[in-house]
């Protein structure tokens, strides 16, 4: 018999979902086609902080086609204590409330939602609202509010508190050589390519279906459920297709609150988008600033690192990032201590962002790190390597693993490191200095316990299903991958499910867990439904697979094969024939085993990558472009090398825009974000990028998690601005500690 | 966006007599337009569709020059064999703007009369003297990282955004307009305007004025030119400074030199007085910053733009220095040079 090659973990397709996606027939949340719609537009707050006093909504009531004006007046009945409002990522606080009461907690704060039978007409009705407010004294200056800040009493999940070792104030008193400053990052915005929406079917019986613009089905599903008092039965929350969210929708955005509102209270389906303006009207990457110490022997052996960081997030929740555990957890170093506040300002809480702490903390770190391998007359790259630690020098353990060696080599070779020359302002081309720069990248392995099912059909087809999400990372892809390699199966006989709130338990689709959990769900799954196959083939007359164990066959084109007599195979329709089954379903879920619980035998798990950049700028003009990056990334097992690298490739470019382009602009008098557009908010274009290189790393690491995945999300955004800010340094003999490095902080 | 009359007249003269009255647009590609009246910047009551006026050409002029027509998009413009080869400079200052796709929907007529991108203009929450007369100017002493350096007034500090009005100024085009007074033809530098104490005129057209085209006069800067275009990206964002050259190079001496600024002021900000400075001058460093220190005389930071006094000198430099060397600034590939 023919085998064609077989396709699995490891094999780089192309998105199965690619079709769809780009002849446009994938249904975005804000496209569902319902009948009968209502659509909803967002008034926002003009002021930062106080009060509405009164809503005038006779113009807006009196344009044809609008249904309902509504405020905190009218609303329905929904919940009033902040635990309904707790969504799953458990942040501190009291969560905000859409159209709650009077009360104005930001700029843009939604504070209507006017209702009518078009887009067009709710949108021009919603520009005659006429709000009185009371306002009271705002702050949204970062700078301002640094005084005030603390440590917030209560942590949210996943938040790891720092571990000092040693006396780093001393060793950074007696270090020979020592660098110290205040590292920045600018606000940012998500901004992924969709925008919010949610679509509400009302069926008419008190259940609803919402589309919605989510990362996670299910957590949208509890919320509603809790906030408006529906039973779980009645709530079916879809998000099959995602266009991007960078973890701007891993809370409930209030557009889907609004949606649901709206739809209880006029009985009616109705769609709730928000406009690129209104975009900025929620998440956004919170501002940082962070006070890096280093001391440091001669030889370029780190002797203390102090590193204290500040973010900012709102009045009514703490936001908190791990920012500062990344340095003191990557470098060899006997004294190291750490601190971490957050600092209130009248916006919006912030939220995660793709490597929520670590793409700000592991980022300006990693800035630090470069002046000091100056400082040391070091090569960058060598200094890294002379403080390479090879298991966690925070917490003293072990990783299940850490290839950042191999990349460190890997990336150098790629990009020519050794050909670099030392001294900055050395190497130039015309009118242009050249300049490179390496880092070092670090995010977590995560996995989080997932359930998946599978059902094969006596015609060979596979589903597998799992209510995680597809923001566009390849869900669909490694779910179909997955269950290919488990079941021997090509993977055009398999359909993935997901986005639906209905399927079996996944948790929110971010923190780069989602391969690694699905994926392990999933197969989980399909080994079940292989057991029940081979129990099946038991019923063939005359036993061809001899009573054969689990361990005795495989799985291979759509057959049971014994293992060590190939040339006895059964297709899986006879088993399933011989047992009388139509179909086979199994569900499964994978969890974090007692390994993971049990402290003596605990192991760090992390991502790390080496990022080199090569940057142009232009000398008189400080015209910056990133001409060449090598990013060596070492995460485990990769199950599709293709959509991996394209992960890598998007993060790469964010962190491109971070360290030149992407900054939200506030106007502190007004308390408002004045670059809400997408023409003065800059994310990277075509032309500015150039040549990225991606390079997986060999880390064969069968503990961090069942599949050997560690996940590809996140990592690729952390470190390539310093690498890019460490370029530009060597290029231009300038040292900016703030990102974004525009033009102006060149010339400056 | 608010309910209006809309018309699509197909003749010239239908089209200006339905544009009498108060609030009333002319359509073109609509890039600007329509966005303004999404965000409730612009509220016509009337919108007239403009583009079955047959202003779609590019004709030769007696005398040599050509006449663009004001409805021609962008893009064609740019790439027509006659622009290309005659007004380079033109060429390459509109392909510096925007994207594709915007070039190939927006029109001459529209990139003349598009509005300023100040950030306040965009939202109506905020005050802004241009959007809403007397309402203060959210940009003094606010977020002004693209404004204006030279001729703002204390009302406005708005910027004119369109790189091609900076090619066209250095060029001495005509605006060729017509409305219910008739026929009039507006030189570039009358036709844009400072703020001053009225700044929601952006330029001198009359209420019910249309513009039908735009003349250039015969000229031969085919080989001494340049559009250098400073922004916070590579592409698709608007200019922090522009600067358009046209040259003329006798021996080795400068014959002939005009430049314009753009993104620095609520016109294209072009001086002759200054431009004498160059003419009859050896190119070099100590000549182009003498004149760069004159076209930028009384230039005036607003705070969060200061960086751009100094980036628009260096930059004036580099481009006559593009110009005299005939290394025109590529728009495709974005190293300077
Ligand atoms: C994201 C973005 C980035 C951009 N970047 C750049 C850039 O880098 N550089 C740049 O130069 N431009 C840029 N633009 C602006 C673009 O060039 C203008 O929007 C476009 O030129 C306007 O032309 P239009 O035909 O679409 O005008 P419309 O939007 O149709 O009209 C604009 C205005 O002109 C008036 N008008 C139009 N035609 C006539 C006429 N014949 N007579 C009288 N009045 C008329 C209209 O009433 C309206 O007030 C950008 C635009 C966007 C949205
Ligand atoms: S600069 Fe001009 S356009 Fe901007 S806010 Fe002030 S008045 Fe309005």
């Amino acid at each position: 018999m023919a085998t064609a090659a077989k396709i699995g973990i490891g094999s780089a397709i192309n998105r199965v979902d690619g079709v769809e996606k780009v002849t446009g027939t994938a249904r975005y949340a804000a496209e569902h086609p319902v009948e009968n719609l209502l659509y909803g537009y967002i008034v926002e707050a003009a002021i930062t902080k106080g009060r509405v006093l009164s809503i005038d909504e006779d113009a807006a009531r009196a344009v044809p086609g609008v249904v309902e004006v509504i405020t905190h007046r009218n609303r329905p009945h929904v919940a009033w204590t902040d635990r309904s409002y707790q969504d799953e990522m458990k942040i501190p606080g009291s969560p905000f409330r859409p159209l709650y009461d009077d009360r104005i907690h930001f700029s843009q704060q939604p504070i209507a939602l006017v209702m009518a039978e078009t887009f067009e007409a709710a949108r021009y009705a919603a520009s005659l609202i006429e709000v009185a407010y009371e306002a009271e004294a705002h702050n949204t200056d970062f700078d301002v509010a640094l005084d005030e800040k603390y440590v917030p009493k209560k942590k949210r999940s996943g938040y790891t508190p720092p571990k000092n070792r040693g006396d780093a104030a001393q060793a950074f008193a007696d270090a020979p050589l020592t660098v110290a400053g205040d590292y920045r990052l600018a606000p940012e915005h998500h901004n992924p390519m969709e925008m919010f929406g949610s679509t509400v079917e009302w069926h008419g019986d008190g259940s609803i279906t919402v589309w919605d613009k989510t990362q996670g089905s299910q957590g949208v599903h509890a919320y509603l459920a809790s906030v408006f008092g529906f039973s779980k039965k009645k709530v079916r929350v879809l998000n099959p297709y995602v266009g991007g969210a960078f973890g701007s929708g891993l809370r409930p955005q209030h557009q889907v609150f609004l949606a649901v509102l709206a739809a209880k209270m006029l009985e009616r389906s109705v769609r709730v988008t928000m406009t690129r303006q209104q975009m900025f009207s929620h998440a956004y990457r919170p501002q940082a600033v962070q006070s890096i110490a280093l001391g440091a022997e001669t030889t370029g052996k780190l002797t203390a690192i102090r590193n204290a960081a500040t973010t900012s997030t709102s009045r009514y929740e703490d936001n908190m990032e791990n920012v500062v555990t990344w340095g003191l957890m990557n470098y060899d170093c006997p004294n190291a201590d750490a601190e971490y506040t957050v600092a209130q300002i009248d916006t919006p809480t912030s939220a995660d962002m793709r490597a929520p702490g670590a793409a700000t903390g592991m980022t300006l770190f990693e800035m630090a790190i470069d002046e000091m391998a100056y400082a040391a007359k070091v090569d960058p790259l060598e200094f890294r390597l002379i403080n390479y630690s090879p298991i966690d020098a925070m917490n003293g353990t072990p990783y299940t693993s850490k290839a950042l060696r191999e990349a460190f080599r890997e990336g150098a070779e790629a990009f020519k490191w050794s050909e670099r020359s030392a001294e900055p302002r050395s190497m130039r081309e015309g009118n242009e200095l050249i300049g490179w720069g390496c880092a070092t990248g670090m995010w977590d392995a995560q996995f989080s316990k997932t359930s998946a099912s599978a059902k094969l059909s006596a015609n060979g087809h596979l589903e597998v299903a799992c209510a995680t999400s597809d923001i566009g990372t390849g869900s669909y892809t490694v779910m179909t991958l997955v269950a290919a390699d488990t079941l021997g199966l090509p993977p055009e006989q398999i359909t993935a499910k997901l986005g639906d709130s209905d399927l079996p338990a996944a948790p929110v689709e971010g923190g780069s867990w989602g391969a690694a959990s699905s994926g392990a769900a999933v197969q989980l799954a399909c080994q079940a439904v292989g057991k029940k196959l081979l129990k099946a083939a038991g019923k063939i007359a005359g036993e061809p697979l001899g009573g054969a164990k689990i361990d005795d066959v495989l799985f291979e084109d759509g057959c049971i094969v014994l293992k060590d007599t190939p040339t006895v195979r059964v297709p899986f329709g006879d088993a399933m024939r011989a047992a009388d089954l139509t179909e086979i379903e199994e569900e499964a879920t994978a969890a974090p085993g007692l390994r993971d619980m049990w402290k003596g035998l605990h192991k760090s798990k992390n991502t790390h990558s080496a990022i080199f950049a090569e940057v142009r700028v232009d000398e008189e003009l400080g015209v910056v472009r990133v001409t060449r990056i090598v990013d060596a990334v070492a995460a485990g097992r990769i199950i599709n090398p293709k959509t991996a690298r394209s992960q890598i490739l998007g993060g790469v470019v964010m962190g491109i825009g971070m360290a030149l382009h992407e900054e939200t602009f506030p106007d502190h008098r007004l308390g408002r974000w004045m670059n809400h557009n997408f023409a003065e908010y800059h994310v990277p274009v075509h032309a500015d990028i150039h040549d990225i290189q991606v390079i997986f790393v060999d880390e064969p690491d069968p503990e961090v998690t069942p599949l050997g995945v560690k996940g590809l999300g996140e990592i690729g955004i952390v470190g390539t601005a310093a690498a890019i800010a460490n370029a530009i340094y060597h290029a231009t003999g300038k040292r900016v500690r703030s990102l974004p490095i525009t033009i102006d902080k060149i010339l400056e | 966006m608010n309910r209006f009359d809309y018309a699509r007249p197909a003749s010239v003269a239908e089209a200006v007599q339905a544009g009498t009255g108060e609030q009333v647009r002319y359509l073109a590609g609509g890039t600007n337009l329509i966005d303004l009246m999404k965000e409730n910047v612009d509220r016509p009551t009337t919108v007239i569709d403009i583009n079955r006026l047959p202003l779609n050409v590019i004709e030769e002029l007696d005398g040599g020059g050509l006449r663009l027509g004001a409805l021609v998009p962008n893009s064609d413009t740019a790439w027509d064999a006659r622009v290309e080869q005659r007004y380079p400079l033109l060429s390459s200052a509109i392909l510096a703007g925007a994207s594709p796709q915007l070039r190939n929907a927006a029109t001459n007529g529209g990139n003349l009369n598009q509005r300023t991108r100040c950030y306040y203009f965009y939202d109506v929450a905020t005050p802004c003297n241009k959007r809403k007369p007397g309402s203060g100017c959210g940009a003094i002493g606010g977020v002004n990282r693209i404004h204006a350096i030279l001729g703002a007034s204390d009302q406005c500090i708005a910027t004119h955004p369109s790189d091609m009005c900076v090619a066209l100024a250095v060029l001495d085009a005509i605006v060729q307009v017509t409305g219910p007074e008739g026929d009039r033809a507006i030189p570039i530098a009358d036709y844009h305007r400072l703020p001053g104490d009225e700044p929601w005129r952006d330029n001198t057209l009359r209420p019910g004025e249309l513009v039908t085209g735009i003349d250039l006069p015969a000229e031969d800067f085919t080989k001494n030119y340049t559009y250098l275009k400073l922004r916070d990206r590579l592409s698709y964002a608007f200019a922090l400074v522009s600067i358009a050259v046209a040259m003329r190079i006798e021996g080795s001496t400068i014959a002939e030199a005009r430049v314009a600024l753009g993104g620095v002021a609520h016109k294209p900000w072009r001086s002759t007085e200054a431009e004498k400075l160059l003419k009859g001058q050896q190119p070099s460093p100590q000549t182009f910053g003498a004149f760069a220190d004159a076209l930028l005389a009384g230039a005036v930071g607003q705070g969060k733009n200061d960086f751009k006094i100094p980036l628009a000198r260096k930059g004036i430099v580099r481009a006559l220095k593009q110009a005299a060397e005939a290394t025109p600034q590529s728009q495709t590939d974005k190293r300077i040079a």
